[in-house]
């Protein structure tokens, strides 16, 4: 977390949060034989009650949430049934040059799919217009194994009827994994941008509620009791007292501390709710509720690296009942 | 629905929002929140401990945290345990699950909240990934780029033009110029295109903002505020979500909603829309039969803030609040939730004579 360019104490802190994650799902046989068709490059579509053929298809009727399984083939070229021309690609689009968002009803199909057209301008672009699929050179089965639609400039299509497909193919896709990444710009609030700053100068600050007179510590700027906001700052512990701990025996990756260890809430001498931290200093076994400790800092740290004893006798359980 | 037959009436009594703008940085969900929280509590002389139930909407993806809707009770004041529950959409929804919970009898106060956070990431590509994750969302098309296929076709089908969008665009934004919570306000260049054909004008603002409203049933309502706006009846209703099934130029779901909630049942003084883009405005009164009797959107509408998440409830709050204020006899509101007005919820308020 850094402070953001401004005047000293006035800006509220900022950082860069990215949330990555891989959507992994698993895909029922019409999208699998769809996608699997992609990677061979043949559209299918499945014959809905209604609304004629699904391009692309679902696996339950939209009208009527009927179970749909009758496959067929379309061609792949087809129609523009509307558009937009989109002149600043954003990251991850599937061209990187200026492009047409589309939604194309393919020869054969009654619906329309979402995809992009590779046009040279906005001119070149119209409802109506015939375009057709340009394939990804390397297909993998995805909705990408469409690289883009291009104009199609050939002859319309005579009248085509759909044929019957059987949806089975060697090595048929059976899940997708979609990466979402997005990237934001974090900020704590008021409350927490104070304590941050305080953390900064190796001081624990908690705020107290101006109602029920009690400090919070990592405060957030409310009183979850009385719902009104925590203003006063009030300096708490640097000492305090385990309330109820854990030992962890499992190792977290990128996390450079030997197993086992203890975690512990910790209630800082001023503090009206414990707060939580490692254990150090002291054998696993020897941890106990009770115990006084103290916060470390290492160099260059933000905040304590862990707690350690502080030889003192320990606390009485009566002192901190009320904050377990 | 319209109320069951046996039911006590349900009104809103009270509504707050923020002062809607680009960026909060220097607040918290909780510290944003508190201040309408505590002014719909003022308006109506209620505690946290005196509400029956508590409803919020809000959604992870806006500030990239997850659960931050647990953060934001902080600022209700939940101890000891209140009866609580979230929707992770707009707070529209929030509403109409207060709304039938109050017609259970059950209780007969609730509190609904809803927040948005836009300005910690990128929104138009954060809302790319509420579409479906097989076919559409690993292009990414953003929330400008499916609106604007759905302004292409009303300009194909002869619905509007150009010209009249921006036309709408600027009625909302001079209308906003009376709403001093509004983000975009007065005269507003339409810009150059987005995503063609829609134009920067054309797009609501990106901003960060809050709402909350107090609902009450029977004598209790008639209690906390001089002339409350009962609900005569609320619906939602839902679209395939694949676009390319769709008639990007209607809306049959707020139509169907429309018509279980009762709205063509008489004539309306107003109508407030949730059409964050001006071409959405179009389809709106084409679903909902709206002549030109009807007030559309005299707050400036979403046109002119648009706290995704809260935006929807600024509709009901809205609505309401002309209603209470004596502006309004018959009102309309309306929210919608994903890409080119897929889901649609719609309410009536009414005010006594
Ligand atoms: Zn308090």
């Amino acid at each position: 977390m850094t402070t953001a360019p401004g005047a000293p104490g006035a800006s509220p802190l900022t950082a860069p949060l990215t949330v990555e994650f891989p959507f992994t799902r698993s895909l029922g046989p019409v999208q699998s034989a769809f996608l699997t068709g992609l990677r061979e490059r043949i559209v299918l579509g499945v014959r809905a009650s209604g609304a004629g053929i699904l391009v692309p298809p679902v696996e339950y009727d939209p009208a009527t949430a009927a179970e749909l399984r009758e496959l067929v083939q379309v061609g792949t070229s087809g129609t523009v049934t509307t558009w937009a021309w989109n002149s600043r690609p954003r990251p991850h689009q599937p061209l990187a040059s200026p492009f047409a968002w589309v939604l194309v009803r393919l020869d054969g199909a009654d619906t329309a799919l979402l995809h992009v057209l590779d046009a040279p301008g906005p001119e070149a672009v119209r409802t109506g217009m015939r375009v057709r699929i340009r394939w990804a050179a390397e297909r993998d089965g995805a909705i990408t194994d469409i690289a883009c639609f291009e104009p199609d400039d050939s002859p319309p299509a005579a009248p085509r009827t759909v044929r019957a497909h059987h949806g089975t193919f060697d090595n048929p896709v059976t899940g997708i994994v979609t990466p979402a990444r997005l990237d934001y710009t974090h900020t704590p609030g008021r409350a927490q941008t104070r304590y941050l700053q305080a953390l900064g100068g190796r001081r624990i600050t908690g705020e107290r509620c101006p109602s029920c007179d009690k400090v919070y510590v990592p405060p957030r700027g409310a009183c979850p009791t009385c719902g009104v906001a925590t203003a006063g700052q009030v300096e708490v512990g640097p000492r305090g007292t385990v309330t109820t701990f854990c030992i962890v025996n499992i190792k977290a990756r990128n996390l450079d501390i030997e197993v086992p260890y203890v975690y512990a809430h910790i209630a800082l001498d001023g503090a009206d709710l414990p707060l939580h931290g490692r254990i150090g200093g002291i054998p696993y076994d020897e941890v106990r509720m009770g115990l006084r400790v103290e916060p470390v800092w290492t160099d260059g740290s933000r905040h304590p690296d862990h707690y350690r004893p502080t030889g003192e006798p320990d606390a009485d359980y009566d002192t901190y009942r009320e904050l377990l | 629905m319209t109320p069951p037959a046996g039911t006590v009436p349900v009104a809103v009594v009270a509504f707050a929002q923020t002062v809607h703008r680009r960026r909060t940085d220097e607040l918290s969900e909780a510290e944003m929140l508190m201040p309408v929280l505590h002014e719909v509590l003022a308006a109506t002389g209620l505690r946290t401990g005196d509400i029956g139930f508590t409803c919020s909407g809000s959604s992870d993806y806006l500030a990239g945290r997850a659960f931050s809707f647990t953060l934001a009770l902080d600022g209700v004041g939940a101890w000891p345990p209140i009866s609580e529950s979230h929707v992770e959409t707009d707070g529209a929804w929030a509403f109409y699950e207060a709304w039938v919970k109050l017609l259970t009898g059950e209780t007969d106060t609730a509190l609904v909240y809803a927040y948005g956070t836009s300005s910690a990431g990128e929104l138009r590509d954060v809302l790319s990934r509420q579409l479906d994750p097989y076919y559409t969302a690993p292009l990414w098309p953003d929330s400008v780029a499916l609106a604007a296929l759905q302004a292409r076709a009303l300009i194909d089908a002869g619905h509007t033009t150009g010209p009249a969008l921006a036309a709408i665009a600027a009625r909302s934004r001079a209308d906003a110029a009376a709403n001093p919570y509004a983000q975009l306000r007065g005269a507003v260049a339409h810009g150059d295109p987005v995503v063609h054909p829609l134009h920067t004008g054309d797009c609501p603002p990106v901003g960060d903002g809050a709402a909350a409203l107090i609902l009450a049933a029977g004598d209790r309502a008639r209690e906390l505020c001089a002339r409350p706006a009962w609900i005569t009846g609320a619906d939602h209703r839902t679209e395939a979500h694949a676009l390319g099934v769709r008639d990007l130029t209607d809306s049959p779901s707020t139509r169907l909603a429309a018509e279980r909630a009762g709205v063509f049942e008489r004539p309306l003084d107003l109508a407030e829309l949730h059409a964050p883009f001006t071409s959405q405005e179009v389809v709106l009164r084409r679903a909902l039969d709206l002549d030109t009797r009807v007030r559309v959107n005299p707050s400036g509408g979403a046109l002119a803030a648009n706290p995704v998440m809260a935006a929807g409830l600024v509709r009901i709050g809205e609505a309401a609040a002309a209603i209470h204020r004596g502006e309004a006899g018959r009102a309309l509101a309306h929210a919608t939730s994903g890409p080119c007005l897929q889901q649609n919820l719609v309410t009536v308020l009414e005010g006594e004579t």
